[in-house]
């Protein structure tokens, strides 16, 4: 393993101290929980947003906490959720009494830590609503698809919504309606390390890539022979649309995202085909992300998310932070 | 079958003890179907148990346990974190009060154990998952009064039989059908636990 890290433990703790060293205007930490929230949390008036998960998914969620998008980001050890102690902490530190959204994406773990700690807010008298995400395809039971690049969509949509002044039922009815329009999915080329481990968390040979993976360094759903950027893009576009309802003319917002060691100019040559692909079949993109929004710590290659946007979510996408 | 407060106390202990030992191995079968951290986070969550009971002392069993799950709660993460902390905490309630426990007062605490384990991760029996060894364990206790030692070996021919398995539950499910031909870890690092108590209780009678 080779990583520049001072150590298995600390790394965790020395992300959130780098960040908001470098980011003091914006961003505070509380002390010994990994939580990172807004400088000037909590925000009167706001329903307050957060998020998290296991960290190596940077800059989710993190880098999404500020004004217009989350008010806290909760950080677990690598690839695993945080406790119920560490989301309380970050709920108590952003509600203003306006009511907190929790932005969960769809892992056992991190459900589970979520709700126990959505319990433990409620016994405190602190409003608490869940959103959870699973936006991945490669699953084929939606109950069980996990939660991957389309989340930071929501963080970007609600964000916006709740700086609107909206209410906590609003804010919650907007997140439901990206987490329920949203689609994703993966490919990767190579594989990634948890330093915990040590060791990468499958290998492939020159000539071959895992399609359908997830955000965990997880061995994906098929294993295939390499094939070219379009036939790729080809593929994932595919199998996202397949699971939408999207007609000539629909409008939507199409996220080309990193998992983490791509090279841009790759994630571009993809963006470009994904785009082709959409107007061929009269679908209207509104906006278009590329780069690293959710990664896998230096896993290579992307994902193809798909949101299929209405008046509302358009409006709030494109006034909205990124 | 009769546990002392002292045998409890070593139960958490030994069980820290097996997982710093098989961390390696608990986090290759993870490597193989998960994310390869399951062995590093449980000997981070039972170290933490460890440095706690270890120089405590507790009004009964029940208190001791449920300090043993509030640590495993606040401390680990992950799904492991709140399932093994959940089913202590439900065996801690049913151990209330108590500076011994009997055959039917152990049984009732796995018992409430794995009712807890059920309702937190929604996993039935055959998944793939921890419960693949808690409940044949439970089974056992509740027909035939508890027995430390067969309980450990329960546990462990159920943790093997989980290789032939497809996983419908937590990471190891995203894989299908790719997830037969490995031991799913969390049935693994609950064969540990068991084969914990058979060591203690053996000790303790001795």
């Amino acid at each position: 393993m080779k990583k520049l890290i001072n150590g298995v433990d600390q790394i965790v703790s020395e992300m959130v101290e780098g960040l908001v060293a470098a980011h003091p205007d914006k961003l505070r930490a509380i002390e010994n929980t990994n939580v990172i929230v807004r400088a000037d949390a909590p925000v009167q008036g706001k329903v307050a947003l957060i998020s998290g998960g296991g960290s190596g998914h940077e800059p989710a969620h993190a880098g999404y906490v500020g004004e217009g998008l989350l008010d806290a980001a909760v950080s677990g050890e690598v690839f695993t959720s945080p406790t119920p102690d560490q989301v309380l902490e970050a709920i108590k530190a952003v509600d203003s009494g306006s009511g907190v959204l929790l932005i969960v994406k769809n892992y056992s773990g991190d459900v589970m830590n979520f709700d126990m700690a959505a319990d433990l807010a409620e016994a405190e008298d602190i409003t608490v609503k869940q959103v959870v995400i699973r936006d991945d395809v490669a699953i084929s039971n939606p109950e069980d698809r996990r939660g991957v690049a389309g989340t930071t969509l929501v963080h970007m949509i609600a964000g916006a919504a709740a700086a609107e002044g909206k209410s906590l039922d609003e804010v919650e009815t907007i997140a439901q309606g990206v987490a329920d329009n949203v689609r994703s999915m993966g490919v990767s080329l190579s594989p990634c390390t948890v330093p915990a481990s040590g060791k990468p968390g499958f290998t492939l040979d020159e000539n071959e890539m895992e399609i359908g993976t997830g955000i965990h360094g997880e061995q994906g759903v098929e294993r295939r022979e390499l094939m070219q950027a379009d036939a790729v893009t080809e593929e994932l576009v595919q199998h996202v649309l397949d699971d939408m309802h999207l007609n000539d003319g629909s409008e939507v917002a199409l996220m080309i995202n990193g998992q983490g060691a791509t090279p841009l100019m790759e994630l571009y040559i993809v963006a470009r085909k994904a785009m082709h692909l959409l107007k061929d079949r009269g679908i209207h993109v509104k906006k278009t992300f590329v780069g690293e929004y959710m990664t896998s710590l230096e896993m290579t290659g992307c994902s193809v998310t798909i949101l299929n946007l209405d008046e509302e979510r358009k409006r709030l996408l494109l006034s909205g932070r990124e | 079958m009769e546990l002392s407060a002292a045998v409890m106390k070593q139960w958490a202990l030994r069980i820290n003890a097996k997982m710093q030992e098989h961390k390696d191995k608990l986090s290759e079968l993870d490597q193989a179907i998960g994310d390869g951290d399951h062995g590093h986070n449980m000997a981070r969550g039972f170290q933490e148990v460890a440095n706690k009971v270890e120089d405590a002392s507790y009004d009964d069993i029940g208190a001791m346990y449920k300090d043993v799950a509030s640590t495993l709660i606040s401390k680990v993460g992950g799904a492991s974190g709140p399932l093994y902390g959940t089913a202590f905490l439900k065996a801690a309630n049913a151990w209330k009060g108590r500076d011994v426990l009997d055959s039917a007062v152990f049984t009732e605490g796995i018992e409430a154990a794995v009712g807890g384990i059920e309702t937190r991760g929604k996993a039935s029996l055959g998944d793939k998952t921890m419960l693949d060894v808690w409940i044949p364990v439970r089974d056992e206790m509740k027909e035939h009064g508890a027995d430390a030692e067969k309980a450990a070996k329960t546990a462990e021919k159920e943790a093997e039989a989980t290789i032939d398995r497809v996983a419908k539950k937590g990471r190891a499910s995203y894989l299908g059908e790719r997830s037969k031909g490995h031991m799913d870890p969390g049935a693994f690092s609950s064969q540990l636990v068991f084969e914990a108590l058979a060591e203690v209780y053996k000790e303790g009678a001795s």
